[in-house]
């Protein structure tokens, strides 16, 4: 294999080779420094004129004299059963001290695209054990489904919380969680790798690390890394895979970073106009297919920057996700956790995977009842701030009540706690006994007639009228 | 990965655009970067397309700048060198127009996607091909041209079923004009000549037409009739005509990809013709594994007989999501040129507009505004002009191509260029609202933004065909609405008590108007469909109350007497009940019970 010394510029995370022999798009490349130290690169952009590389560890300490091999190979991931309980570098290499993996296969890290009329219909029900997800957003198999959040939300114990807790009810077996960062912390990394071996959960994981001073670069490689090996495990091994990506607007960063180094025409914010379809090759690595026993679901997180939700990563990837979580820093504040905020939040496959012989037959119509009132009441805080309470109606009165009731009770649940989801629609029935039947406009009468418990005395009454309730 | 190749169907003699003459020609690859390479030394026009690389890849030429070529290819290029070559098919892209189009499942570019999963597999690896059309199948032809005629582009030669009772009409391709002289009944395959003309032209019941040229027609018509889509927010308040143009924009939530899918079901069209244009995967899979299985309401067999879907998921080549509205367009003409009305949905045009946005920032062409080309909103009213309710050239019955396109705005924030390129020219706009969806208000059209340019045109085939007073009852559906939005802010300040009597009635009534009427289940059974007789008896029924509670109210009836009746709740049921029009008189009948005893 040749090696150049032909470099003639470098410049951020790029370095530019001439006279080259044809060069392979996306081809691989070894630089070997003059140190002696040895980096990876990707060939970017290539022409008989000049090669670009971009470098996975960075470009520093690479100068004009350094040499250049092409391997022409695309970047392939090892991949092997015996991945479960390792760590990984965010390029795939062991960095928890044990041996290399001895692959069974190598396989390209572009995932080809599934083909539409082979996927599956994703319709299990996943039981996360979070009441907020499960009976208002429900996360079925094969789904992606993204957690927004803002720095400084719990989003990282929430996705370890669902890590731990996820299950399809009566299939508990063959399920493999794949965890991986993209310039997290070291805190971070330490607090997601101390609970997964507290919890014994490692050993059917796989994790890829890579942290916040490892190369922006090799973020770009590090989520096509985690679902080479899901779709590995996924569609070879029929297990069930839940991806967790940690940070994609880190990721997002990065691929900006390459793009202004490119000189690109940037779009939105800066971002690269291609934003759209690089990340939809990631999000769309997730699903199942007709015939095969496995199935690829993903969580991926991401912090949205000061809150925006109309911000290009969030907004982007809102239109490939199938719905969202969002995180709320008001809910945050009042001390609720999980600070899930149910109004934005949606789960486009939710009607896939509930009801009756999958979760129960009043959990569609429970969700929409709660949501309705939850959305009303909400909208009343703005009310009450003008008029004050006394102004309500009674109707008005039960249902600022029921917000409150709904933050405190439905939404806020212990980091351990892990809800089931009948108990989770019981807690639903018990906010809305508070409700007059009538009221419940949602709800067929054949399921208030199996369900509904009227409360006598009105709870949001306050002690007065509660004495006068009891008189009468 | 699998590299197999199937023959070259373009040197076939298929009629349609030919340019035989020209030589193909060969060039080498210079720079690959992404989706769009260079090439040097190809002889090059414009759209043609190109075989790049070794494995032959399929590409489009977008750019030619001095001996240099710039081409988008439809196929992931990881591993392609400079050096290797690239052919000039001398063709634009095509797509093959004939019998077996419907019930097809195509990507992007015309390939089936059954077929391709039998050549590689669940994955879509590159270097495949395959035709659009099954070459194989017999079609059995019915000529209704027989010897002797003289025949000229677009006239009907003959008829093939191509699905239970669908008759696929056969036409004369562009370019070919003469006397029949022989024409063969019975079976045969696309390929097969049907037909020979004395101009020694050879036809087969295939043609190709290039996708990014509209096909051509004898005569536009005005859009007078309406596209019935069964769905009471769309028919009743902001209709589309036949051969027009609606767009759905709507931030992501709001329930944009169920109404499209409740109007590819029910609309009145002949033809359906799907494209998920950059969509999801799973939903597309939804909309792939749904459509086969459901009942065409008016002839209770597969839906499918009379659909084309076109899938193009996000994560698959970006190129080929920028041809896949054309595709569909394409096809669509192709069956309105038969004298049918075809229904188009784009979902989502604003993922192609994207596609553009990519190709052209790899092209580093100057951008406009938020980094879309330039050209944006020219490409986009050409594409919505493929709309339109046509004399097709051969035949005297009226076609039609509706496009119904769905926007999806950033932020769902509607000023941004594609959104307002596009409403620039759609007709109709059906303001899907996020609020309404959290709500579980569905579908979540928003009443007061949403709009119909057509509602004059439409108005005198509404009281033809439905009733006469249809317009008027609309219309003052509509006033109330917008009374309600008023009052709602003064309720806002000072609470529904505090209002004088007569709008308290309103309010009540456009409660009714949004449940009862604007309010739709697509899930159930008998209320997904609503015929328009049905929603007039509503609109009527409700209308009903409205004057017996204007009239109660002049003699002095309390307004929470008249809130307090039961009869008006009824209307609710007849949005189940499949005998609506009984239950409705029952309770027209029953309030007029109540307002008497009051």
């Amino acid at each position: 294999m040749k090696e150049y010394k032909t470099i003639t510029r470098i410049a951020g995370p790029l370095v530019f080779v001439e006279k080259t022999d044809p060069v392979g798009y996306g081809d691989l490349v070894k630089l070997s420094l003059p140190s002696g130290e040895i980096k990876n690169g990707q060939v970017l952009d290539t022409s008989g004129d000049i090669v670009i590389v971009q470098v996975f560890e960075g470009t520093s300490g690479i100068d004009k004299n350094s040499g250049v091999k092409f391997l022409g190979e695309t970047i392939k991931l090892a991949v092997s059963p015996d991945m479960l309980g390792r760590i990984l570098s965010g390029a795939g290499k062991p960095i928890d001290g044990g041996p290399e993996v001895i692959p069974e296969k190598k396989l390209d890290i572009i995932g080809a695209a599934i083909n539409p009329y082979a996927r599956g219909n994703p319709a299990d029900f996943i039981q996360t054990g979070v009441s907020t997800i499960d009976a208002m957003n429900t996360l079925v198999r094969g789904q992606k489904l993204p957690i927004f959040s803002g720095s400084g939300l719990p989003h990282n114990e929430i996705a370890l919380q669902i890590a731990r807790q996820a299950k399809v009810v009566g299939q508990e077996s063959n399920f493999v969680v794949i965890f991986a960062a993209m310039g997290i912390t070291n805190e971070e990394a330490q607090y997601f790798i101390k609970d997964f071996e507290e919890t014994g959960a490692l050993g059917r994981s796989v994790v890829f690390l890579n942290l916040a001073d490892d190369p922006a670069v090799e973020r770009l490689v590090t989520p096509r890394m985690a679902l080479t090996a899901a779709e590995y495990f996924a569609f070879e091994k029929d297990m069930h895979v839940l991806v967790i990506l940690t940070d994609m607007t880190n990721y997002c960063e990065s691929l900006r970073e390459i793009g202004a180094a490119r000189e690109e025409v940037p779009g939105r914010r800066g971002y690269p106009g291609y934003m759209y379809t690089d990340l939809a090759t990631i999000y769309e690595r997730a699903g199942m297919i007709k015939g095969k026993k496995g199935s690829v679901t993903q969580i991926p997180i991401l912090t949205m920057v000061g809150d925006d939700i109309t911000h290009p990563i969030p907004d982007l990837t809102g239109y490939i996700t199938e719905g969202q979580i969002v995180l709320s820093r008001e809910l945050h504040r009042k001390n609720v956790y999980p600070p899930i905020d149910v109004l934005p939040s949606l789960s486009r496959l939710m009607n896939l995977g509930i009801g009756k012989g999958k979760t129960r037959d009043d959990h569609k119509q429970v969700s929409d009842q709660m949501y309705a009132n939850y959305a009303e009441g909400r909208d009343l805080r703005g009310l009450v701030a003008i008029v004050g309470e006394e102004a309500l109606s009674e109707r008005d009165k039960r249902l600022l009540h029921f917000a409150a009731t709904f933050e405190d009770k439905f939404v806020r649940q212990d980091r351990r706690e892990d809800r089931v989801i009948t108990k989770t629609l019981n807690l639903g029935w018990e906010l809305l006994a508070r409700f007059p039947k009538k009221d419940l406009t949602r709800i067929s009468g054949e399921l208030k007639e199996k369900y509904y418990k009227e409360e006598k005395v009105s709870p949001t009454a306050s002690p007065e009228e509660k004495k006068e309730e009891k008189k009468k | 990965m699998a590299k197999k190749q199937t023959s070259e169907t373009s040197s076939k003699t298929t009629g349609g655009v030919r340019s035989a003459s020209q030589a193909k020609s060969i060039g080498v690859l210079f720079r690959i970067a992404g989706p769009v390479v260079v090439a040097k030394g190809l002889d090059a026009r414009m759209y043609d397309v190109v075989r790049v690389g070794k494995e032959r890849l399929m590409g489009e030429i977008i750019q030619i700048v001095g001996d240099k070529t710039v081409i988008q290819v439809y196929e992931d290029t990881s591993g392609i060198k400079p050096g290797e070559p690239v052919e000039n098919t001398g063709e634009q892209l095509s797509v093959e127009l004939g019998p077996g189009l419907l019930t097809s499942i195509y990507d992007g570019i015309q390939r089936p996607l059954p077929t391709l999963i039998k050549q590689m597999g669940n994955f879509i690896f590159r270097g495949v091909d395959a035709p659009g059309l099954d070459h194989d199948k017999k079609w059995d032809f019915k000529p209704t041209k027989k010897k002797g005629d003289k025949v000229k582009h677009g006239d009907i030669i003959g008829e093939v079923e191509e699905t239970p009772g669908f008759t696929h009409r056969i036409m004369v391709p562009e370019g070919m004009a003469g006397k029949i002289i022989e024409i063969k009944s019975g079976k045969h395959s696309v390929d097969d000549v049907i037909c020979v003309l004395d101009s020694d032209q050879e036809i087969t019941m295939m043609q190709k037409w290039p996708v990014r040229k509209p096909r051509k027609v004898r005569k536009k018509l005005a859009p007078t009739i309406p596209l019935v889509t069964g769905q009471r927010v769309f028919d009743v308040f902001f209709p589309v005509a036949k051969g027009g143009a609606a767009a759905i924009p709507g931030p992501f939530g709001a329930g944009k990809t169920v109404s499209q899918q409740q109007l590819a079901k029910w609309c009145d069209a002949d033809v359906i013709v799907y494209v998920g244009c950059g969509e999801r995967g799973n939903e597309m899979t939804e909309v792939l594994t749904e459509f086969p299985e459901l009942q065409d309401p008016k002839t209770g067999k597969p839906l499918m007989n009379r659909t084309v879907l076109i899938a193009n998921t996000s994560n698959m080549p970006v190129a080929a999501r920028e041809a896949s509205v054309y595709t569909g367009a394409t096809i669509a003409e192709y069956f309105r040129d038969m004298g049918y009305h075809v229904a188009m949905m784009g979902d989502s045009t604003s993922r192609w507009a994207e596609a553009m946005r990519e190709i052209s920032s790899r092209l580093e062409e100057m951008p406009g505004e938020e980094g879309y080309p330039a050209y944006l909103s020219t490409r986009l009213a050409e594409f919505y002009e493929r709309a339109a309710r046509v004399v097709p050239l051969g035949i005297d019955t009226e076609g039609s191509v509706t496009i119904i396109g769905a926007v999806s705005p950033p932020g769902g924030d509607f000023s941004e260029p594609v959104t307002q390129s596009t409403l620039r020219v759609t007709k109709t706009f059906w303001a899907l609202d996020a609020k309404l969806a959290q709500r579980r208000h569905f579908p979540s059209i928003n009443w007061l933004t949403s709009y119909s340019l057509y509602l004059d045109t439409l108005e005198s085939w509404y009281a033809q065909h439905v009733a006469a007073d249809w317009r008027k009852c609309m219309d003052e559906l509509m006033s109330m609405l917008q009374e309600e939005e008023k009052l709602l802010e003064i309720v806002q300040l000072v609470g529904s008590d505090s209002l004088p009597e007569r709008q308290q009635v309103t309010l009540e009534i456009a409660r009714m108007i949004r449940e009862f009427v604007l309010q739709q289940n697509a899930f159930h059974e008998v209320d997904t469909f609503c015929e328009l007789k049905k929603s007039y008896l509503l609109m009527k029924t409700i209308l009903h109350y409205s004057n017996l509670a204007n009239a109660a109210l002049d003699q002095g009836v309390r307004a929470k007497q008249l809130l307090a009746l039961k009869a008006k709740d009824r209307i609710a049921e007849a949005k189940f009940e499949k005998n609506y029009e009984k239950l409705l008189k029952d309770v027209q009948k029953e309030m007029d019970v109540e307002f008497n005893k009051l």
